[in-house]
């Protein structure tokens, strides 16, 4: 089937963004599974002063949504407290990409929840209280 | 470059096919069916084709049938011959295997779900064989068709059409076969070969997309699938596709003229091809069978740790045109069945890259791919934490 990315997408998927991992991560998140062929993982290091997302970083098996997605979501929390890059919705990410085939939403989901991952697995190092994860209807 | 190595989803029409077809769209527009003189043309062009396409498969011209497509030849053989058989309570049973094209499947499951047909979808081994023997072991006294395709399309394994025609011949059972990528590669004698039915399609052929054929061997009657008009001998309604027919016939008795040629040629790159994937990239994995079992040209390869889409796309960028098995690129979330149906793993399927040849194909396009496809795999590998746990699993 031909898909029509937008030139966001395909600009993301031929040169994604903070690819890569980060070495003694402060969180680390990971999301999907190879089942569905999807797998994102979300490397984060935290200013422990500040709690601001110094530098993240990922790793992803998936489709070019999936990476796309992915590129964009590191790009959108770099620089963000963990408070409002959990607020980053799947929404926001697609919307930033100029939109993604129905059909390829989830990948965009999986952006949202490997960052909350990440982010909750900082929170449960650094005793603070781990945020209960939302359940998308995907 | 523009390195077309998808012939198996199309062909391109070959510009001497199109130029018979030429004259009858404007000139030679007749309605065959019509009385008068200046229809006779096109209903002689078509006895020709007719006449044509037989000679390719030693087949009689009376037991061609031409059709829209290969799709509806295969709709045509399963729901025709079911229907006539839960009319006349001779059977209720469909035998096929889990590795058929969505044509043969998606019908056997309209069949299961709104006539009540029982059907056995046959495994295969992980090379994507059906065997001849399970064939044998589910036929009952209520199974009133065996539909087993000739080759693959996506791993291009050569089923054993001749066996399992054998069997069904020994228990009276009609045997149909899905010939849609065989057809345009390999000799095929519906005499020798114990074949009762036979679906093929024009545009995997080089002849243009919307006309096929159905073969029946004399005696053999499905009813029929498209009901009106008295066209193809009162079995196939609707006026036929004049200039797609004639197309059909010119293309087959082109490509029978220089199939040995273009098998020798082309399975020489396809060896080429596999060979050169598998010394340069580690941890490719061949699907399909090997030599003289495989089509000609298929070449299907999992890539453990990348996604098939993903491949495409970068291909794509590079100006090769190829498919995968990959549940991206559909629109449903599973993977390819004949993948799975072959054992693999899903990350394996999802890693699946085909390349397929023909008359496009050149020396230089077969260089370039085992140049380009390296580095691509490379470099999404890089990218992919499923590669990661993979080379640490190695490890361990």
């Amino acid at each position: 089937m031909a898909l029509d990315y937008s030139k966001k997408v395909m600009d993301h998927f031929i040169n994604p963004r903070n690819v890569g991992e980060i070495e003694n991560p402060d969180g680390v998140g990971e999301a999907g599974n190879p089942k569905c062929g999807d797998i994102m993982k979300i490397y984060l290091k935290v200013n422990d002063a500040d709690k601001t997302i110094e530098d993240v970083k990922f790793k992803t098996f998936g489709c070019a949504s999936a990476i796309a997605s992915s590129s964009m979501a590191t790009e959108l929390i770099k620089g963000k407290s963990i408070e409002d890059a959990w607020d980053l919705t799947n929404n926001a990410v697609a919307e930033a990409l100029d939109g993604l085939p129905p059909i390829k939403m989830h990948c965009s989901v999986l952006a949202e929840e490997a960052i909350h991952t990440a982010i909750n697995d900082y929170r449960a190092k650094h005793g603070l209280e781990v945020i209960p994860m939302e359940k998308h209807e995907d | 470059m523009f390195v077309y190595m998808d012939h198996t989803a199309t062909t391109p029409t070959n510009p001497e096919v199109l130029k018979a077809m030429m004259p009858y769209f404007s000139e030679k527009f007749g309605n065959p069916s019509s009385v008068y003189s200046f229809s006779k043309e096109a209903r002689n062009a078509i006895e020709h084709a007719r006449e044509q396409v037989a000679k390719a498969f030693n087949a009689e011209p009376s037991e061609i049938y031409f059709t829209s497509s290969g799709s509806e030849a295969d709709n045509w053989a399963l729901k025709g011959t079911l229907d006539k058989a839960l009319k006349s309570g001779k059977g209720d049973h469909l035998i096929t295997s889990q590795i058929e094209h969505h044509a043969i499947l998606h019908t056997a499951q309209y069949l299961e779900k709104y006539r009540g047909v029982k059907v056995t979808y046959l495994p295969v081994d992980s090379e994507g064989r059906v065997n001849p023997d399970d064939v044998e072991k589910a036929i009952t006294d209520k199974t009133a068709l065996v539909s087993i395709m000739f080759a693959n399309n996506e791993v291009g394994t050569i089923q054993p059409v001749k066996k399992i025609g054998e069997i069904c011949r020994a228990h009276k059972v009609p045997f149909h076969t899905d010939a849609v990528q065989a057809a345009a590669q390999l000799n095929i004698d519906v005499k020798d070969l114990n074949i009762d039915m036979m679906s093929i399609s024009g545009h995997k052929m080089y002849a243009p997309k919307g006309v096929g054929a159905l073969f029946l061997r004399k005696g053999v009657n499905p009813e029929n699938f498209l009901h009106g008009g008295a066209q193809e001998r009162r079995h196939r309604a609707s006026t036929e596709n004049v200039a797609g027919i004639v197309g059909l016939g010119a293309a087959i008795e082109i490509l029978k003229g220089r199939l040995n040629d273009d098998k020798a040629k082309i399975s020489a790159w396809r060896d080429k091809i596999i060979a050169g994937i598998q010394n340069k990239i580690p941890h490719a994995k061949l699907n399909g069978a090997l030599g003289e079992e495989r089509l000609p040209n298929n070449i299907n390869f999992s890539f453990i740790g990348v996604e098939g889409e993903t491949l495409l796309l970068d291909l794509d960028a590079k100006g090769i045109s190829a498919s995968t098995g990959s549940a991206c690129s559909s629109e449903s979330l599973d993977p390819s069945h004949v993948l799975l149906a072959m054992g693999l793993k899903h990350e394996q399927a999802h890693g699946s890259l085909r390349f397929t040849l023909g008359r496009l194909t050149t020396d230089e396009h077969v260089n370039y791919l085992l140049d380009v496809l390296p580095e691509i795999i490379e470099r999404r590998r890089n990218m992919s934490p499923l590669w990661e746990d993979y080379l640490k699993s190695l490890k361990a």
